[in-house]
């Protein structure tokens, strides 16, 4: 490691492991004049040279205030930040092309309000929160994702020019999160013919030709499925009933690596497979993926759907 | 042209910057031309308008064009761009410009600062008491201006106001300190424009008939003093300006070729007093008859008027003193004799037929005598007298009967000339008004007076009031006594009630303080303060480490302050956190959304050691919290000691 990077570890690093909260503290708040800081600078050395040259005691009492209020602005920038806790919190994976969006709290038990602050993870895309006396502030900062696999949050400057503007509050961030991003789909009709390993038709629970009859629903049932009207018969006292349909084929499909175009590039194969595994999914048919590292049974329902999404975002072909 | 997000300005800003050019530039509408004043209010008008109806800003071919008319119209009026005036113009213009400018934040801070700047320049035209309140209430909209701006939409204007009240509060400080201690150096660093000290009134050095009975009715104070010892009488104060000694038929004027130096002979004992002069642009000190003792930079002309040698352009102190019994060039050049028995040889015909009568056969001191006695019997004192002709004394000593201290001092003056006695007038200020608030003694505009001095063979030259014998008041109290009701005098002067009176003292008073203490803090005055505070012989390098020390034990408190965290009020709460910091030592965390049972389950599966103590300190803190027990804190405190360090 060079001095360089030895002397970031020690400025900028989380403590301990990067998902405990930390507290700004004196060494992690850094503070320069601001372009505004410098005009005004700037201006109070003309105007100094003015009461001087005009002999105004009055000036230089305002010369004198303006400095103080300049010393003053610049204590309150710092403490605008110091003191403010942050804390990681969850993001939700995104598919690539798509901003990822990285939970923080912001916590400020102190009895004054901490505004005008700004993240930025990315340049030019930064988000502006306030933080209410002894409150908590909750925010998203976005990054765009651009390739599939687990996306780093990169190191956040948090700054500050409030009150006065004359000077910028600023500390890096560097919280352990990481955010899951599925690989961008490429829509592709689904593959015609496929084997299906279960081997054409069955009854029962999985058909969705013929009504059968209501049966409860049970929590791992989507929401679509609910009879609506029939569960809101009897007052809508009873539990919620689900539909049951009896007799349909039931389709299984399953996505083979194989079945994609071997002389298309590996990322636009894995686009291809996410495209079918989000169509099957929105066609409420059961489907398997195998990909070279890893193979996930014919299945169903949202984790399944998860699974299969991580295992494509993590492929290493 | 775009401005980042960032950069934008939030529509509710945008008031307060109006709001804060108008306080900055509204005062100057006082003293500025009225088509620039008018050009103004339109911009802001428009300005304000453009908002309110959420317009387009107009385009920078129609800000060129007002940028180089607005120019063109100030050089028109002060012909110069730059200069004191000019130059104020120019930043008030500005100022309303850029508000048809306002894009971004980056050009609100532009006004903001302009804003800051332009209150520097009220301070050209005055430093009283009122501006400086004014100028500071105007800080304090500016900077919650600047408040507002960085806070964003979040901040209430209540909340704002006060937060920029608190930083000026707490910059005061730094100014106090920083006025007390930062080296002064008595300016100008270079030579001032000429329109520098525009404006300022006094005595001027020329004297016609009505020129001081238009200063005598402005109140405003010309000069201060405070005598060392006791108060001579308010009868033998005769505060000495310009002598002038020839005369063209309607005005006197002094004498401008050398004088020999004046032979002084000092009868009493000399009174020592310091003297605080108000600028008035006229060299002259207007020091006590007779001068004995003179400051460095003052000489003494032959004619005994104390000079400066630059005009008093700004409140100047000098130590002076004088002798009211004294005697003056008891023997007297021919050639000052006989400019100051010179008349215009064709003019006032009956005065000097008067004169003639009266000398022949008379002592000069039998002459004054028939004069004043003249004067005595039937004249009237009055600042409004009719207007003269080309025979103005003949006029005045004949017909109207009515004048000001100057028609009496020329009709003396002419008739001893007249008469073949030397005379000349002298102009000044007479008496006073003792303030017993504050020891001084303030001489104002309207006690400025014209006197006559006529010499003698073996006294010299001797001072003669003929305006003494029209109305003795006017000498002894002060000039409100001396006219009738319905003069034209300031109305404060006229009015004698006692609270009136009370209160005018106490207010000037103050005003005289904060000149003192406040505007006349000079690189003297440093030297006399911080030789109080036990700074003997401060140079520059002493000087700015003082000052480096006071601000950076300022900043050290300030910051003591900003990073003080206040602890925790609930004692509970404060425990809980104490068995939190152990955890953290053996490398658990608490995080924020945890409960403590999350937490307790965490803590079995990390460090199986300590949960069991721990699952103590979860059970305390809960009743504690919770349950309603007694002496909640004690079984808490107990299971916290009882953790493995």
């Amino acid at each position: 490691m060079g001095i360089v990077a030895t002397l970031k570890q020690k400025l900028f690093r989380w403590q301990s492991d990067g998902t405990a909260p930390l507290r700004l503290g004196q060494r992690r708040v850094f503070i320069v004049p601001s372009r505004g800081g410098l005009l005004y600078a700037l201006a109070l050395v003309v105007m100094l040279i003015g009461a001087i040259n005009y002999n105004l005691a009055l000036g230089h009492a305002l010369v004198f205030l303006l400095v103080g209020l300049g010393i003053v602005g610049m204590i309150h920038t710092f403490r605008n930040l110091h003191g403010l806790i942050i804390a990681p919190g969850r993001s939700a994976p995104v598919f690539a092309g798509e901003k990822a969006h990285f939970e923080l709290t912001l916590d400020n038990d102190r009895h004054s309000p901490r505004l005008g602050l700004e993240l930025e993870a990315e340049k030019g895309n930064p988000v502006h929160v306030t933080v209410n006396r002894k409150k908590a502030a909750k925010l998203k900062i976005p990054v765009t994702a651009q390739q599939r696999g687990w996306l780093d949050l990169p190191r956040i400057r948090l700054s500050t020019r409030y009150p006065l503007g004359l000077f910028t509050a600023w500390a890096y961030l560097q919280p352990a999160m990481r955010c899951l991003v599925y690989p961008q789909p490429i829509a592709a009709p689904l593959p015609s013919g496929l084997p299906t390993p279960a081997g054409g038709e069955r009854t029962g629970d999985g058909g969705q030709e013929d009504f059968a009859g209501f049966r409860e629903r049970q929590p791992a049932d989507s929401p679509r499925h609910v009879a609506w009207k029939a569960s809101a018969r009897n007052g809508g006292d009873g539990p919620l009933l689900i539909k049951q349909f009896a007799g349909g084929a039931q389709v299984e499909l399953m996505f083979d690596w194989a079945l994609t175009d071997d002389t298309l590039p590996v990322e636009t194969r894995i686009g291809i497979l996410t495209g079918w595994v989000l169509a099957a999914d929105a066609a409420d048919t059961h489907f398997g993926l195998r990909l070279p590292d890893a193979t996930l049974p014919v299945a169903g329902g949202d984790q399944h759907r998860q699974r299969c999404l991580e295992a494509l975002a993590l492929c290493r072909p | 042209m775009s401005t980042p997000a960032s950069e934008a300005l939030d529509r509710h800003a945008t008031p307060w910057l109006f709001a804060a050019a108008l306080a900055t530039t509204a005062p100057h509408a006082i003293h500025q031309p009225v088509w620039l004043t008018s050009l103004s209010a339109v911009l802001l008008g428009w300005a304000v308008w453009l908002w309110w109806k959420d317009e387009r800003l107009p385009g920078r071919w129609i800000i060129v064009l007002l940028v180089a008319g607005g120019c063109a119209g100030i050089l028109a009026e002060f012909r110069s761009l730059f200069g004191r005036d000019a130059g104020v113009a120019m930043l008030v213009m500005f100022m309303c410009m850029k508000l048809l400018e306002l894009r971004s934040r980056r050009d609100a801070m532009v006004i903001v600062t302009l804003g800051y700047f332009l209150l520097l320049t009220h301070y050209f035209y005055s430093q009283s008491i009122p501006t400086g309140v004014w100028l500071l209430a105007a800080m304090w909209l500016v900077t919650a201006t600047l408040v507002r701006l960085h806070g964003g939409p979040a901040s209430a204007t209540r909340d704002t106001l006060r937060y920029a009240g608190m930083l000026c509060l707490q910059a005061i400080p730094f100014m106090l300190v920083l006025y007390l201690l930062f080296p002064r150096i008595s300016g100008p660093l270079w030579g001032l424009p000429t329109d520098a000290h525009a404006g300022k009134t006094g005595l001027s050095d020329t004297m016609s008939p009505g020129s001081i009975a238009q200063l005598a009715q402005s109140g405003e104070i010309a000069f201060r003093v405070r005598f060392e010892g006791s108060q001579p009488p308010k009868q033998k104060l005769y505060w000495r300006g310009p002598v002038m000694e020839q005369f063209d038929g309607t005005t006197w004027r002094r004498y401008e070729g050398r004088h020999p130096a004046a032979k002084l002979e000092t009868l009493s004992p000399p009174i020592r007093y310091e003297t605080t002069l108000e600028p008035h642009n006229q060299p002259w000190l207007l020091a006590l008859d007779a001068p004995t003792a003179l400051p460095d930079d003052a000489i003494l002309t032959g004619s005994l008027t104390t000079i400066s040698r630059k005009p008093i352009n700004e409140r100047q102190r000098f130590r002076l003193a004088a002798s009211l019994d004294y005697r003056f060039n008891p023997s007297e050049e021919p050639p000052v004799l006989r400019r100051n028995l010179a008349l215009p040889d064709d003019s006032n015909p009956r005065t000097r037929a008067l004169a003639a009568q009266w000398r022949a056969g008379n002592a000069p001191e039998a002459v004054i005598a028939k004069a004043l006695a003249l004067f005595a019997a039937d004249f009237t004192y009055t600042l409004r007298p009719p207007l003269l002709g080309r025979n103005g004394v003949d006029e005045f000593l004949f017909q109207s009967k009515r004048g000001f201290c100057e028609h009496y001092a020329a009709a003396f003056v002419t008739l001893m000339r007249a008469a073949g006695i030397p005379a000349r007038v002298v102009g000044g200020y007479q008496g006073g008004e003792y303030n017993p608030l504050d020891q001084y003694l303030v001489v104002r505009q309207s006690d400025a007076h014209a006197w006559a001095e006529v010499w003698l063979d073996g006294k010299g030259w001797v001072r003669v009031d003929p305006t003494a014998a029209v109305s003795p008041d006017r000498i002894e109290t002060g000039i409100a006594d001396a006219l009738g009701a319905g003069e034209p005098l300031p109305v404060f002067i006229q009015m004698r009630a006692d609270w009136v009176r009370t209160l005018r003292y106490r207010w000037e008073a103050i005003n005289n303080a904060w000149n003192q203490q406040v505007l006349g803090y000079d690189p003297d005055r440093q030297r006399e303060v911080l030789a109080r505070l036990g700074l003997v012989d401060t140079d520059w390098r002493s000087l700015a480490i003082a000052l480096g020390s006071a601000c950076g034990l300022l900043v050290a408190g300030l910051m003591a302050w900003a990073l003080y965290q206040r602890p925790e009020r609930d004692p509970v709460v404060r425990l809980w956190h104490k068995a939190l910091r152990h955890l953290a030592r053996r490398k658990v965390d608490c995080a924020p959304w945890e409960t403590p049972h999350a937490l307790l389950q965490r803590v079995r599966a990390e460090q199986p050691d300590l949960a069991e103590p721990f699952q103590r300190v979860v059970d305390a803190y809960l009743a504690a919290r919770y349950g309603n027990t007694d002496n909640p804190l004690q079984p808490l405190r107990d299971a916290i000691a009882q953790l493995p360090r």
